[in-house]
């Protein structure tokens, strides 16, 4: 049960031009089977990244890996590349944020969706067509037979973010890796898709992992939310613990910066001055220092380690938030 | 089915009734009609016999799901798009029966921002540029009286001239060159700002500092602002009045706090329990909308929220409903409203 994917001190640096890109520090997180875990952070906070490193999608010359990833025991940056891609699809599914261009234009629907079932499990045309008839009912696409000669073209952005899902779940992965899949979204739609990826979860308990820039969207999704920083996870939590009790300022900065309907309509919205530090620049001191309205000297000069306090709450702060109750 | 334009504008309308008038009005829109043509030789009406009038100083707010016409209605108001029938009046020029020349002309006094801020700006122009042109076009002042502009401009909306002036749009952030596009639609001294979904594409933690930058700006220069959205949350802290859309009509349009306090029309209701709420113990989206807007091609008849409207009947079928006062400056088109 315990110990489905365990990510143990996973460090990802980009050379670039303007020197070494230092995206994911050191980063340790564990999954249990059919949990879900929200990574929340801004743009360039390093979610993406470390979401594709544990699948091992991160493949160009430029990615300097190290760290472990087990999913299942299997040390997954051991293996080789042919090994680690009949992972892909089987055990390791992801979608993304923008389902047009990760559909492919010029093929139907029906076939994108039967090219898994088709390599990875072996089936015939027939078996494979009738199954992916099945995926599209699943994932609620009205009339899927006819869905499945139509184009990405011919459907909505949400019938097509159904579509990427029924593909991902195509092979029935163990796990599967969501990067923003509502943001591209209208609200209505995000509504029904992440309650459609909630109930797929638990139906076919699945593990999935939740990457976005919106606490809204985790907060009733998942059962643990890591909070990612300048590469690094800053907080660590069970959903409500973290909601309940947060203890990095970050996280309630950010929590904060969500826009309510209980605000009034004329008044400021209270904001995250500044922004991320560069990811060229080695850090000296918490990397939120600049930006936090409780930093002190120690702040600004020593780096603070990631501390459990207990029921496995971490955070990574000097001076962290006072508990409620 | 090809729907004739004019036996559809003799059919009910939305309604007048929250028509404000008065000497307030900078924007008068009347029956406002706009028509696409379809692959099929068919016509989509995109705004369908709209009116609404936009009051000096306020932040009317535009929300509804993709499709329902607000990014058209949005062009529509600035003639970017032709209307199919219908007026717009800009404090009592017609925009509707101007010449391309005469609405260039009037164009300094509405300039709108959009939704991706990237690809909104010249890449190969650095900011000085961007914002210098509108100012280069229609000759105003002299070069120093621009330079001051420009430093005006950018010191407003929050960024260092002496930083930024010299740069390129690529070396900025997503919120940084919305900040930049604000900079260059301010920069003519417009009345109307008609700001696009201009928060959709940033973070959580940028929207909050853009949608306060638009208020400051507001305040500063004295704006009229259209704000188009899809999402009701967002809209809350700036919208003084919202209107509410669905295929190309108005479902609901109230003063801000009013709406949210007491939604009458039941996809106003849906489109606020969709909104993500940042509590784990909160029940979970107690009215999730299901489906997807039907086409507009071919609009239900009647109520054309009906088809998913968990409040339908008979007669949302077969009799449109007209826009009617509910409450003081509450306007819903409904025949079954909540309470």
């Amino acid at each position: 049960m315990s110990n489905f994917l365990k990510v143990k001190n996973l460090d990802v640096k980009f050379s670039t031009a303007r020197g070494l890109l230092h995206a994911v520090k050191d980063v340790s997180f564990e999954l249990n089977s059919g949990e879900s875990l929200g990574i929340v952070g801004e743009s360039g906070s390093g979610k993406t990244v470390l979401s594709r490193a544990t699948m091992g999608l991160l493949t160009m010359s430029t990615a300097k890996k190290s760290g472990s990833v087990k999913l299942e025991d299997v040390e997954l940056t051991e293996l080789t590349r042919e090994e680690l891609r009949s992972k892909w699809g089987t055990e390791m599914a992801i979608i993304f944020q923008d389902p047009m261009t990760a559909l492919n234009p010029v093929r139907r629907i029906g076939a994108q969706i039967s090219e898994g079932p088709r390599v990875r499990m072996g089936l015939s045309k027939a078996e494979a067509k009738k199954h992916a008839i099945e995926l599209l009912t699943l994932v609620q696409i009205p009339e899927p037979e006819k869905a499945m000669k139509k184009f990405p073209s011919q459907l909505s952005g949400g019938m097509r973010q159904r579509v990427m899902i029924a593909i991902a779940l195509a092979c029935s992965p163990k796990i599967l890796f969501a990067d923003e899949p509502t943001t591209a979204l209208d609200v209505t739609v995000q509504a029904q898709i992440l309650s459609l990826l909630t109930s797929l979860r638990k139906k076919l308990n699945m593990a999935m992992v939740l990457v976005t820039h919106d606490l809204g969207v985790v907060a009733g999704h998942t059962d643990k939310i890591a909070v990612m920083y300048a590469g690094e996870i800053v907080e660590f939590a069970k959903t409500e613990d973290l909601f309940r009790n947060v203890r990095m300022p970050y996280t309630e900065a950010l929590i904060n910066s969500i826009p309510r309907i209980t605000t009034k309509s004329g008044t400021r919205l209270p904001v995250i001055d500044g922004r991320l530090p560069d990811p060229t620049i080695p850090l000296v001191g918490c990397g939120f220092a600049p930006r936090c309205k409780y930093a002190t000297d120690k702040c600004r000069t020593e780096h603070p380690d990631l501390v459990d306090a207990g029921n496995g709450h971490m955070y990574r702060c000097f001076f962290p938030l006072k508990v409620m109750n | 089915m090809l729907l004739s334009p004019e036996s559809d504008e003799l059919m009910a309308g939305s309604g007048k009734a929250h028509l404000q008038g008065g000497e307030n009005v900078v924007l008068d829109v009347q029956d406002l009609v706009v028509e696409y043509k379809t692959a099929g030789n068919q016509y989509v009406k995109a705004v369908s016999g709209l009116s609404l009038d936009l009051i000096k100083g306020e932040t009317l707010a535009v929300v509804g799901e993709s499709g329902c016409g607000k990014s058209t209605l949005a062009k529509a108001l600035m003639q970017i798009v032709r209307s199919k029938s219908g007026s717009v009046k800009f404090r009592g020029e017609s925009l509707t029966d101007a010449s391309k020349e005469e609405l260039r002309q009037l164009r300094p006094k509405m300039q709108m921002i959009f939704q991706d801020p990237v690809s909104s700006l010249d890449p190969r122009f650095t900011v000085t540029q961007i914002i210098q042109e509108p100012l280069e076009i229609w000759s105003r002042g002299t070069a120093e009286e621009q330079d001051a502009k420009i430093n005006e401009l950018l010191n407003s909306v929050g960024l260092d001239p002496a930083l930024v002036r010299d740069r390129h749009s690529y070396e900025f952030s997503g919120g940084q060159c919305q900040r930049i596009s604000i900079a260059r639609s301010l920069a003519l001294g417009p009345e109307i700002l008609i700001c696009d979904e201009p928060v959709s594409a940033l973070d959580v933690s940028v929207q909050a500092q853009i949608l306060n930058l638009l208020q400051d700006m507001k305040d500063q220069y004295g704006l009229t602002l259209v704000f188009i959205s899809h999402d009701l949350a967002v809209v809350k802290a700036v919208s003084t009045r919202v209107m509410v859309m669905y295929l190309g009509k108005i479902c609901e349009i109230a003063n801000s706090d009013d709406l949210y306090a007491k939604p009458r029309h039941h996809y106003t209701s849906a489109l606020i329990s969709s909104i993500p709420v940042p509590d784990p113990t909160a029940t979970l989206h107690t009215q999730i909308l299901q489906g997807e807007p039907p086409s507009p091609t071919d609009p239900p008849s009647g109520c054309r929220f009906r088809t998913r409207c968990p409040a339908a009947t008979e007669l949302c079928a077969t009799e449109e409903p007209q826009l009617r006062e509910l409450s003081a400056g509450q306007f819903v088109a409904c025949h079954h409203p909540r309470d």
